[in-house]
């Protein structure tokens, strides 16, 4: 039933643009690498800065320097790019009346990094996450995850998407409230074939290591806010997925709480090298965050890498253009 | 980028999901809701008792030897249709009901790779077993009612038409009840995430 209807449709070019073309001509070396010795390892940061820089061109940002250089150097996948959006425009009908929510969005986002997306409420965080994460379609544009175009997905090709390649963490946290926490975590498992004892083990572990074992035959109304949003990253990493979109994870907790939860996203993705997502107005994200992306209207204002923002929270938000 | 060498990353097929798995999450969705399961299921009951009645009231007064008036028949066969209708109603109803006060699950559901078909197949046995139970229910309450104060007629009473009068009854309450959910759960499946997650309840 709905096959056709919830595969992705949209523009179905996947023609290389200049700086793809420049970034492919730098993939042998990097494919070696992979296998590769320490002795290549070496030349890695320069390969790795010239694969940036084209990256980086694109968005316009500045080039990469050493530092990501150095710190894609230690890890190989630092320098392949897991989600590519290019030129994604979201326009909704309302009332007969265009809302355009996204005007042309370009982004490349590295494997294993963590990225913020800030800006104003009603700016198009949202629509982007979902454009990401396969939820909605692109009216225009392209979005392609782990050099997959999801244009080109059917239904069964997505729900497989997003059930092992995509975990999801919402504002609203968004567990079943019929279910324990362990079995809200299972349910990814479930719908990806594993068997029931590889379930309850690494339903466990996961919980155990988001710091809540102890709960998890509670109903998420038994649960305070922060733990729900525990069980929900665990659920989101039930399936080992290479990415995590969390759209506003921090927003309907305290501070106190929110930074706990910050602070879980970045040793996880730390840990286990997940790419990590997140649309947030959360400042206290930005210091966690390998690169910021600033959104308007649509579009994005600038990108910006940790170390080159300033953070001296508060006047952040305003920065220059 | 090692796309060059590895090509794109694979991606497989969502596989559809055992039987066994949908029930188990239906038989618990009907469980936790019990207060809304009784109303849905509770409609079916009230039609399928109202046709349960009408089927003993034939197979007493046969055992009596009452010829039943044509003109009775067929507006006994008005009222069970009606009935039956109303139950449908009621049903489609609830199951609307239940759909939109699930839109977020739905769309949770879908986020950590569910199926379409199995949202369908999800809310179809969710309806489908209370049909089955509501029904089941209202037969032998319907069959009860009208056969208990007629004890004297028991043993002329032809028990093999009574059993299979009890199982069309129950059949029927399963089947209309799937029927009447087909709608929303079909609605339910083919929502992009995104809305359903956007819709506040
Ligand atoms: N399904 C939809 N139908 C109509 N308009 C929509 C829809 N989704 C988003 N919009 C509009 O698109 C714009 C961007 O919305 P979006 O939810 O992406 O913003 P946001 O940056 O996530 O905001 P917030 O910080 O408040 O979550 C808004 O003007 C919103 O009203
Ligand atoms: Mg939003």
């Amino acid at each position: 039933m709905a096959r056709e209807n919830d595969a992705m449709t949209g523009s179905k070019d996947g023609t290389p643009n200049a700086a793809e073309g420049a970034m492919q001509a730098t993939a042998p070396v990097a494919a070696g690498d992979a296998t590769g010795t320490a002795g290549t390892a070496i030349v890695n940061p320069a390969t790795n800065g010239g694969a940036s820089t084209n990256g980086g061109a694109a968005n316009g940002s500045s080039p990469a320097t050493a530092v990501s250089g150095a710190r894609a150097a230690d890890n190989y996948y630092g320098q392949e790019y897991i989600v590519r959006a290019k030129n994604i425009k979201k326009t909704f009908e309302v009332g007969g009346q265009p809302v355009h929510a996204l005007r042309g969005v370009d982004i490349d986002i590295r494997r294993g990094e963590y990225i913020s997306i800030m800006g104003p409420s009603g700016s198009g965080k949202s629509t982007l996450f979902n454009m990401i994460g396969g939820l909605d379609k692109p009216t225009e544009g392209t979005v392609f995850i782990d050099e997959v175009d999801m244009a080109q997905l059917d239904a069964f090709e997505l729900a497989w998407l997003r059930c092992r390649k995509i975990g999801y963490i919402f504002q609203t946290f968004n567990l079943i409230p019929v279910m324990t926490a362990l079995e809200n975590i299972t349910l990814p498992m479930i719908f990806a074939g594993a068997s029931t004892d590889e379930q309850l083990e690494k339903g466990r572990k996961l919980l155990e290591q988001v710091g809540i074992g102890h709960r998890m035959h509670n109903k998420p109304s038994q649960l305070s806010g922060g733990q729900q949003q525990r069980v929900a990253i665990a659920r989101s990493l039930a399936n080992d997925p290479a990415i995590v979109l969390a759209d506003e994870p921090t927003g309907n907790l305290d501070q106190k709480t929110g930074k706990e939860i910050i602070d879980l996203l970045k040793k996880l993705n730390k840990e286990s090298g997940v790419t990590i997502i997140t649309a947030t107005h959360d400042d206290k994200m930005l210091d966690v965050s390998d690169r910021i992306v600033w959104v308007s209207d649509g579009r994005i204002d600038k990108i910006k890498r940790r170390d080159e923002v300033d953070i001296t929270l508060g006047t952040l938000e305003g920065g220059v253009h | 980028m090692a796309t060059m060498s590895a090509g794109p990353a694979k991606i497989d097929r969502q596989i559809s999901l055992p039987m066994s798995q949908a029930m188990r999450i239906a038989l618990r969705n009907i469980t936790i809701r019990l207060g809304r399961a009784l109303i849905t299921g509770a409609g079916t009951m009230l039609g399928i008792a109202f046709l349960m009645s009408v089927f003993a009231n034939t197979l007493a007064q046969q055992a009596a030897n009452i010829e039943i008036p044509a003109q009775q028949a067929t507006k006994n066969l008005w009222l069970v249709i009606m009935s039956l209708l109303v139950a449908v109603v009621g049903i489609t109803n609830s199951m609307l009901m239940s759909v939109t006060e699930r839109y977020k699950e739905i769309g949770t559901m879908k986020c950590l790779g569910a199926l379409d078909n199995f949202i369908v197949k999800l809310f179809l046995l969710e309806s489908g077993f209370l049909g089955f139970f509501g029904s089941l229910i209202g037969a032998i309450i319907g069959a009860v009612f009208v056969l208990l104060p007629k004890f004297g007629l028991w043993g002329s009473l032809d028990w093999g038409r009574f059993l299979l009068y009890l199982l069309g009854c129950v059949v029927i309450g399963s089947f209309l009840s799937i029927i009447a959910a087909l709608g929303p759960a079909i609605r339910a499946s083919r929502m992009p995430p995104a809305d359903a997650m956007r819709t506040e309840v």
